[in-house]
């Protein structure tokens, strides 16, 4: 996750709460999905960024979990997301971010 | 008749630039903020000899053809070439003495200084180049340290040693700081030398061209006009293009392939017979992950500089054998098109097949950003080109045109592994043009596409994304315009 996006997430944490913080992954493969999903949790594994060492745990999903694609719109899922579904390895990626979820 | 335009020629280099790793803008910043960073990158840094016997490098020079690397095992930084030349079917490597020749001899305004035992090894290096080498010279220690000591600038080093230095121009104009002027030499000095072996491999005299069009990313210029550009005639000044003008196409990584098409339209327009499209290397871009790299235990692989440089020309000079460039084929990324994955697809590649009663299976090959996926996994971005060719080939199962138990060989038979360096533009689909160019001669290959997408959101004008392509054919298979 590259350091403005970590600075955004931290700043949203510290003005606004994590209570109602869930953060929304579209990473196309495992390993940066793992990577994005372990930064919003455990804190960024690269110690490079404004997470290191900030394990803010939040709940962190992914677009093509079945529990996230059901609550969105068919047409527009289809228009953004259904390229990747089709072309992603979907079970690896929700694997990885359930692993940093759990 | 107008002429039909062919892409006749490709020449790629590599300079390698270890001690140049230090000054791309990642790690400077980096070791601006913690000094002890600086020996854990060098002895992270690979020698001459493991760079030269790279795969992915040997791919890039044309030694290898991309689909090779797929039958070596990764990582590919242990399974090293056996005897591998740093010459190329149309690319080569160069020593980084020979990248500082290549700076001296296209310094017009002594901004580098280098010792003498430098200068002698640039010159060693560079005993084949056929421009300017008189002005690759150096001074003793000594004088190297008064002028560093007398002057703001970056020292340069060899071996670890200080051994140059490029001096700030104006201490009130950011871009004319020792740090940009590097980027903007050394943009310069690798451009000439994909050019200068361009117009040797073409056997056509430096005289016969026309125009040179650039489409690297530095911003060369001064504060009243930062990235005023033209960097096109100053690489065009050291190789002898004495005929020609040039100008910059600017569009981020994009850029090559939108320049590939405006001298294609040039030739077939008449308004030129010879236009020359060139990029030089990204300095900033040298070891801008080396953090992963470090964390990962794998070398620092962003250690080199890449550059290119491609003839176009009429279709029937040279051996007639060039890559028909199909501009009834050119792709384009409306600005209205919307930016999901789908929406840029379909402007790409879709939209032009269609347009020409093309299937997606009609394309043998698909060149899209070739960024070698060794370089970038560490660091979380994945393996860029498989997305791609993972994404085309969803397009293709939402077309019907393939079943989705097909994706797996549509990916295997019309993409290939990456291999190109993270350098920006470099890796824009045109680092397949010189193994097209060959495909095509030994009658391996019909058609290909070439797919460039650039981020311009980077510079905060806009949110919007960008992308070109284009088709190019064997002869035979080109239509009669």
């Amino acid at each position: 996750m590259d350091l403005e996006d970590q600075a955004n997430v931290n700043r949203l944490a510290e003005t606004s709460g994590t209570d109602d913080m869930v953060v929304l992954l579209g990473q196309p493969d495992a390993n940066s999905a793992g990577l994005f999903a372990e930064t919003v949790t455990r804190g960024d594994p690269t110690w490079a960024g404004p997470l290191a060492g900030v394990p803010l745990g939040l709940p962190v999903f992914h677009v093509l979990e079945p529990e996230i694609k059901e609550q969105m719109d068919g047409e527009l899922y289809d228009e953004h997301v259904g390229l990747m579904e089709l072309s992603a390895d979907v079970d690896e990626i929700i694997k990885w971010v359930a692993v940093c979820r759990d | 008749m107008s002429p039909t335009p062919a892409i006749l020629r490709a020449s790629y280099a590599l300079a390698h630039a270890p001690d140049l790793v230090r000054h791309g803008s990642k790690p400077a910043r980096e070791i601006g903020r913690d000094p002890s960073l600086l020996p854990r990158i060098t002895e992270a840094l690979r020698p001459w000899d493991e760079v030269v016997a790279y795969p992915p490098n040997q791919v890039f020079i044309g030694n290898r053809e991309p689909d090779d690397l797929a039958s070596i095992p990764r990582p590919w930084y242990e399974n090293r070439i056996d005897s591998a030349d740093s010459a190329g079917s149309f690319g080569r490597m160069v020593t980084q003495p020979a990248l500082y020749g290549l700076m001296k001899l296209c310094d017009d305004f002594e901004l580098v200084t280098i010792d003498a035992e430098l200068a002698d090894l640039a010159a060693t290096d560079l005993a084949d180049f056929d421009h300017r080498r008189g002005r690759i010279t150096g001074v003793d220690p000594a004088e190297l340290r008064t002028i560093a000591e007398a002057s703001n600038g970056l020292d340069l080093h060899q071996d670890g040693r200080p051994a140059g230095f490029i001096r700030t121009v104006h201490d009130q104009d950011e871009a004319l700081t020792a740090s940009v002027l590097l980027e903007n030499l050394i943009s310069k000095a690798t451009a000439v030398l994909a050019v200068s072996d361009l117009l040797r491999s073409a056997r056509i005299a430096a005289g016969e061209i026309d125009y040179l069009l650039n489409c690297g990313e530095e911003a060369v210029g001064d504060r009243y006009q930062r990235g005023g550009g033209s960097l096109s005639k100053a690489v065009g000044e050291v190789v002898g293009c004495v005929n020609a003008t040039g100008s910059d196409i600017k569009a981020f990584c994009s850029a090559p392939v939108h320049a590939l098409i405006a001298a294609g339209a040039m030739v077939a327009a008449g308004v030129h017979r010879y236009v020359v499209v060139l990029g030089g290397a990204s300095q900033a871009k040298l070891g801008m992950k080396f953090g992963a790299h470090l964390r990962n235990g794998v070398p620092v692989m962003e250690d080199c500089l890449a550059s290119m440089a491609f003839l176009v020309g009429p279709a029937d000079a040279g051996d007639g054998e060039g890559l028909r460039l199909r501009l009834d084929l050119a792709g384009k990324h409306p600005i209205g098109a919307g930016s999901s994955p789908k929406a840029v697809y379909e402007a790409l590649v879709v939209e032009p097949l269609v347009r020409a009663g093309l299937s997606m299976t009609d394309i043998d090959k698909y060149a899209v950003e070739m960024h070698n996926p060794e370089i970038t996994e560490p660091g979380g971005s994945g393996d860029v080109p498989r997305t791609n060719y993972r994404t085309l080939a969803a397009m293709a199962v939402l077309r019907r045109e393939i079943g989705r138990e097909d994706m797996d060989r549509f990916v295997a038979e019309r993409g290939m592994p990456g291999f190109a360096p993270t350098q920006g533009h470099i890796p824009a689909g045109v680092p397949y043009l010189g193994h097209a160019l060959e495909a095509i001669r030994r009658g391996r290959l019909d058609r290909a596409m070439i797919v460039a997408k650039g981020s311009l959101f980077l510079g905060r004008m806009t949110q919007l994304v960008d992308g070109v392509s284009f088709v190019v054919e064997r002869p035979a298979v080109a239509r009669p315009r």
